[in-house]
C-alpha cells in the first residue's frame, strides 16, 4: 500500500477545532465516530449498571436486593434493550467502522457524510428516550417484547420503549447504507475487492443486515404499539391475532441482528491477529467470503428461537438443520485465525491478549450454539440460564472483548496517545477471567434447569449463582480499568507516532491523529494487505535486542 | 459449598436419552475447545517473538486444509441434527394409550385438571409408568410449562392447544416452572409433579370422594349452555349431532367447494368460539358464538364430553 509521504508541518488534525459547534456540525466521519464512541460508551455502563444490581439481588434465592419483583424485571429488560440496541449494535460499526473505514479503503470521508452526522443525531434522540423510559417508569417485557403480553398485559412504558427502538434502527440502517454505498464507490485506484482489509469485508456484510433487516423490527415494534393503542387485532388471540406471528417477525430481524453484533468483531479480530503474529492472515478469501455466507444464512434460521413456540415440528427440523449450517462459515474463521498463529513472530500487547481471548470465547459460544440447534437438547434449555450463558459468551465474551480490543489496537490512532501497557494487560486478563466465572457456572445452571428471568429461585442453585457474581465483580474491574487510563491518557502528549503497532494498511501510513482530509493527496494501492514478514520482525527484534544490550 | 449437582435428576425415558445426546454433544464442545486452545498455546509459545525456530515459507493459504475443516464440522452437524431430531420426533409421538390431562396457564398459576374429575393447581399427580398427555392453553399471555426432571418444555397459547406428553419412571416430587416471562409474578408460576405408585394415585383421585368426571361435567356444561338444544335433535333447528364426530374428518362448505377438516380439540374450540368460520357441509350458519362466556377450563370440560361421544354410532 502507498500512501503520500507524510509533510513536514502538517494540516492540522481532525481534533483542533474545539468549538461545540465544530463537533455538533462536523460531516468528519472520524468526530462522529468520536461522538458515537462517547454516547455507547455511557450506554454501556448505564447497561452495566443494571447488570450489577441483576448479579447482586441473584447472589440469593429471595428477593431481598431490589424492592420489588416488579423492580427486577424492569431492571433486566432495560440491561437487554441498552445493551442491544444502545450499546452493541452501534459500538463497533458506528465508532469504530466510521473512523476507520473510509482511511482503510484510501477515502476522505462517508459516502453520505451528513446523513452519517444524522445518524448519530438519531441514535441520540432514541437513547435519550430510554434514559427517559428508564427514569420515569421503566418497562417490564423484556428486550423480546413478546406478545400478548407486551401488547395487552403489561402495565409499563411499551409504547414509549417501543418508539425508541423504532428510531434507534434508523440510526442502524444510515449507517449500513453509508458503509455499502462507500465500500462501492469511494475505493482508492488501485484497492481492488480482494485488497480490502478484512475489517472491510465484515462491515460490508455487517452493513447489508442492517439494511436489509431492521426495517423488519422497525415493523413489528409498530405492530406492537397499534395493538396496545387501537387494539388492532394483530397478536392477541382475543382481538383475532395469531402471537407466534410476532415471535417470527421479531427474530426475523434480532437474529441477523446477534450477526450485526459479531461479524464486526470477526473485522476487528482479523486485523489485529496478522498484525501481531506478523504474517500475512491465513485464508483471506475464505475469511472474506464467510462472512458473507454468515449474513446470507443469518437470515434463514430465525426459527431456532421457536423450537418449543408451537410451530410444527417440520418447521423446527429446516431451522435446525440451517442452523447447524452457520457453523461452517463461523468454523472457517476460527481455524484461519488460528492458522495465522503458525509460523509467525507473535507479540503480546494488549490488543492481541484481547484478539486471543475472543478466539477461545467465541469457539465456546459458538459450539453451545451447536448444542442449541439441536432440536430435543434445545427443548430442554430454551428460556433458562443455557442460553443466557450461550449468547453472553458471543455479545461479551465475542463482541465486547473484540470491542475492547480494537479501542485499544486504534487508541493510538484516534488521539495520538498510547496507554500503560501493563493496565491493558491486566484488564485484558480480568475480562477474560471475569467472564469466564461469571458466565461458566450459568451453563451449567440453565442445564439443571433454572429458568431465566427468574427474580426468586430454588435454593439448590444458590452456589452457582454466586459463583457468577463473584466473576461478574472481577469482570467489572476489568470493564472500569480501560475507562481510567484511557481518559488519564488524554492528559498526556500525544506519544504515539504514527504507526506504533508496525502495522501494514493505510490508517498506519497517516498521521496519528490524523488531519481533516485524512491524506495528503491521491492514494494509489499497489499491492495486498497484511504483507507482513515475520523473517523480518525477526531481524528487527534481534537488532533491537542487541541495542538495547549494548 | 461445593456439593451443587451436575446432572439434573432423570425421571423419563427420554431424560436418559437426552442426557446421551447432550454428553456426546459436550464431547464435541470439549474436544474442539481444547484443540482451539492447545494450538493456540502451542502456537504462542513456539512462535513467540524471539524464539529461534524456522519461520521460512509461512503458508498464506491451503485448500486442502480449508476443505477438512469444512467437511469435519459438516459431518459432526449431520450426526447430531439426526441424533436429536429422532429423539425431538419422539416428542411428537405420544403412546396411544396415554392419559390425557388439561392445563390452564394463568397469569400466575397453573390449573390441571384430571379425566377422572378431580382438579389440582400448581401440583400434579400422576402414576408411575404411565404414559401422560397434558392438552395445554393459556388465559392470558404466554407461558411455557417445565419439567426438568423430564427434560420437556412446550410454550402455552393464549386462543391455541399445545401439548407435552412424558412417562415417568422415577416416584418423586420434581419441579415444575413456567419458562416463557410472563409478567410480575413469572418466577413463582412454579409447581410440583408428583409421580406416585399406581395404588396411591387411585387412593389420591379418589382422597376427594368420586364426584361427575371432566366429561361429565362437560355435559353438564353442553346442557346449561344450550348447547344440547340443538345439537340433541330439534325440531326448529337444524344443527349437525356430535356422536361419532370427534377424529373424523369433517365436509366444510368453502364457497362452492368442501374440504375436509380433522374435528379435533382444535376444530371444537374454533367451531364453539368462531361458528361461523368453519361450517359443516348441508348446515346453515346459524350458531352464535360463545366467545368471551366460557371458561377456558369449561371449554375443555365440553370438549372432554364431546371426545367422550367418538365412539358413538353417528345420527344424521
Amino acid at each position: 500500500m502507498s500512501a503520500p509521504a507524510i509533510p513536514s508541518d502538517p494540516p492540522a488534525d481532525y481534533l483542533t477545532d474545539h468549538t461545540v459547534k465544530s463537533w455538533l456540525l462536523t460531516g468528519d466521519h472520524k468526530r462522529i465516530g468520536v461522538l458515537f464512541l462517547i454516547s455507547v460508551t455511557i450506554f454501556f455502563f448505564v447497561g452495566g449498571a443494571a447488570a450489577t444490581l441483576l448479579r447482586l439481588e441473584l447472589m440469593t434465592p429471595k428477593g431481598d436486593v431490589l424492592a420489588s419483583a416488579d423492580a427486577f424485571n424492569r431492571l433486566f429488560t432495560m440491561h437487554g434493550v441498552v445493551m442491544i440496541f444502545f450499546f452493541l449494535i452501534p459500538s463497533i460499526p458506528a465508532v469504530l467502522g466510521n473512523f476507520l473505514l473510509p482511511i482503510m479503503i484510501g477515502a476522505r470521508d462517508m459516502a453520505f457524510p451528513r446523513l452519517n452526522l444524522l445518524s448519530w443525531y438519531i441514535y441520540l434522540i432514541g437513547g435519550l428516550l430510554g434514559i427517559w423510559i428508564l427514569i420515569f417508569g421503566g418497562v417490564d417485557t423484556g428486550w423480546t417484547f413478546y406478545t400478548p403480553f407486551s401488547s395487552m398485559y403489561s402495565n409499563t412504558m411499551v409504547v414509549t420503549a417501543a418508539v425508541s427502538v423504532f428510531i434507534v434502527g434508523f440510526s442502524s440502517i444510515l449507517t449500513g447504507l453509508n458503509i455499502i454505498v462507500t465500500t462501492h464507490t469511494l475505493r482508492a485506484p488501485g484497492m481492488t475487492w480482494f485488497r480490502l482489509p478484512l475489517f472491510v469485508w465484515s462491515h460490508y456484510a455487517t452493513a447489508l443486515i442492517m439494511v436489509l433487516g431492521t426495517p423488519v423490527l422497525a415493523i413489528s415494534v409498530v405492530l406492537v404499539g397499534l395493538e396496545r393503542i387501537f387494539r388492532v387485532g394483530v397478536f392477541d388471540p382475543a382481538l383475532g391475532g395469531d402471537p407466534i406471528l410476532f415471535q417470527h417477525l421479531f427474530w426475523f430481524y434480532s437474529h441477523p441482528a446477534v450477526y450485526i453484533m459479531v461479524l464486526p468483531a470477526f473485522a476487528v479480530v482479523s486485523e489485529i491477529i496478522p498484525c501481531f503474529a506478523r504474517r500475512p492472515i491465513f485464508g483471506y478469501r475464505f475469511i472474506a467470503f464467510s462472512s458473507i455466507a454468515i449474513a446470507i444464512f443469518s437470515f434463514l434460521v430465525w426459527g431456532h428461537h421457536m423450537f418449543v413456540s408451537g410451530q410444527s415440528m417440520y418447521v423446527g427440523a429446516i431451522f435446525s438443520v440451517l442452523s447447524f449450517l452457520v457453523a461452517i462459515p463461523s468454523g472457517i474463521k476460527v481455524f484461519n485465525w488460528t492458522a495465522t498463529l503458525y509460523k509467525g513472530s507473535i507479540r503480546f500487547d494488549t490488543p492481541m491478549l484481547y484478539a486471543l481471548g475472543f478466539i477461545g470465547l467465541f469457539t465456546i459460544g459458538g459450539l453451545t450454539g451447536l448444542m442449541l440447534a439441536s432440536l430435543a437438547i434445545d427443548v430442554h434449555v430454551h428460556d433458562t440460564y443455557f442460553i443466557v450463558a450461550h449468547f453472553h459468551y458471543i455479545m461479551v465474551g465475542g463482541s465486547v472483548m473484540a470491542f475492547l480490543g480494537a479501542l485499544h489496537f486504534w487508541w493510538p490512532k484516534i488521539t495520538g496517545r498510547m496507554y500503560p501497557e501493563f493496565w491493558g494487560k491486566l484488564s485484558a486478563l480480568l475480562v477474560f477471567a471475569g467472564f469466564n466465572v461469571t458466565f461458566l457456572p450459568q451453563f451449567l445452571l440453565g442445564w439443571l434447569g433454572m429458568p431465566r428471568r427468574y427474580f426468586e429461585y430454588r435454593p439448590e442453585f444458590q452456589v452457582l449463582n454466586v459463583m457468577s457474581t463473584a466473576g461478574a465483580s472481577i469482570l467489572a474491574m476489568g470493564f472500569l480499568l480501560p475507562l481510567v487510563y484511557f481518559l488519564l491518557s488524554l492528559r498526556q502528549p500525544r506519544n504515539a507516532g504514527s504507526n506504533p503497532w508496525g502495522a501494514t494498511g493505510l490508517e498506519w501510513q497517516i498521521e496519528s491523529p490524523p488531519t481533516s482530509h485524512n491524506f495528503h493527496g491521491p492514494v494509489l494501492v499497489t499491492c495486498e494487505p497484511y504483507m507482513y514478514s515475520p523473517e523480518e520482525a525477526e531481524r528487527e527484534y534481534a537488532h533491537e535486542q542487541l541495542v538495547h544490550h549494548s | 459449598m461445593w456439593d451443587f449437582p451436575l446432572f439434573p435428576e432423570q425421571a423419563t425415558a427420554n431424560a436418559q436419552k437426552l442426557d446421551a445426546l447432550m454428553l456426546f454433544e459436550v464431547g464435541i464442545l470439549v474436544f474442539f475447545t481444547t484443540l482451539i486452545f492447545t494450538l493456540i498455546l502451542v502456537f504462542c509459545l513456539r512462535f513467540r517473538r524471539g524464539s529461534k525456530v524456522d519461520r521460512s515459507n509461512a503458508p498464506t493459504h491451503s485448500q486442502a486444509l480449508e476443505v477438512i475443516w469444512i467437511a469435519i464440522p459438516a459431518i459432526l452437524s449431520a450426526v447430531m441434527f439426526i441424533w436429536s431430531m429422532q429423539l425431538f420426533y419422539e416428542l411428537y409421538d405420544p403412546p396411544a394409550d396415554a392419559a390425557e390431562i388439561s392445563v390452564v396457564g394463568k397469569q400466575w398459576m397453573w390449573y390441571l385438571q384430571h379425566p377422572q374429575g378431580r382438579s389440582e393447581t400448581n401440583e400434579l399427580h400422576v402414576p408411575l409408568g404411565q404414559a401422560v398427555k397434558l392438552n395445554m392453553t393459556s388465559q392470558d399471555v404466554i407461558h411455557s410449562f417445565f419439567i426438568p426432571a423430564f427434560r420437556i418444555k412446550q410454550d402455552v397459547l393464549p386462543g391455541r392447544y399445545t401439548s407435552l406428553w412424558f412417562q415417568p419412571t422415577k416416584v418423586g416430587k420434581f419441579d415444575l416452572f413456567c419458562a416463557e416471562y410472563c409478567g410480575t409474578n413469572h418466577s413463582i408460576m412454579i409447581g410440583t409433579v408428583h409421580v406416585m405408585e399406581p395404588a396411591d394415585y387411585e387412593a389420591w383421585l379418589a382422597a376427594k370422594g368420586v364426584g361427575p368426571s371432566q366429561a361429565e361435567e362437560g355435559e353438564r356444561l353442553f346442557v346449561q349452555h344450550h348447547c344440547a338444544g340443538c345439537h340433541r335433535g330439534s325440531q326448529t333447528v337444524h344443527a349437525p349431532r356430535l356422536e361419532g364426530v370427534y377424529g373424523k374428518p369433517v365436509p366444510i362448505q368453502d364457497g362452492e367447494n368442501i374440504r375436509f377438516i380433522q374435528a379435533d380439540d382444535r376444530y371444537i374450540r374454533d367451531s364453539i368460539l368462531e361458528p361461523r368460520s368453519e361450517v359443516v357441509a348441508g348446515y346453515e350458519p346459524l350458531m352464535p358464538s360463545y366467545k368471551d362466556q366460557i371458561s377456558e377450563q369449561d371449554l375443555l370440560k365440553i370438549i372432554a364430553y364431546i371426545k367422550s361421544l367418538a365412539n358413538q354410532e353417528p345420527i344424521q
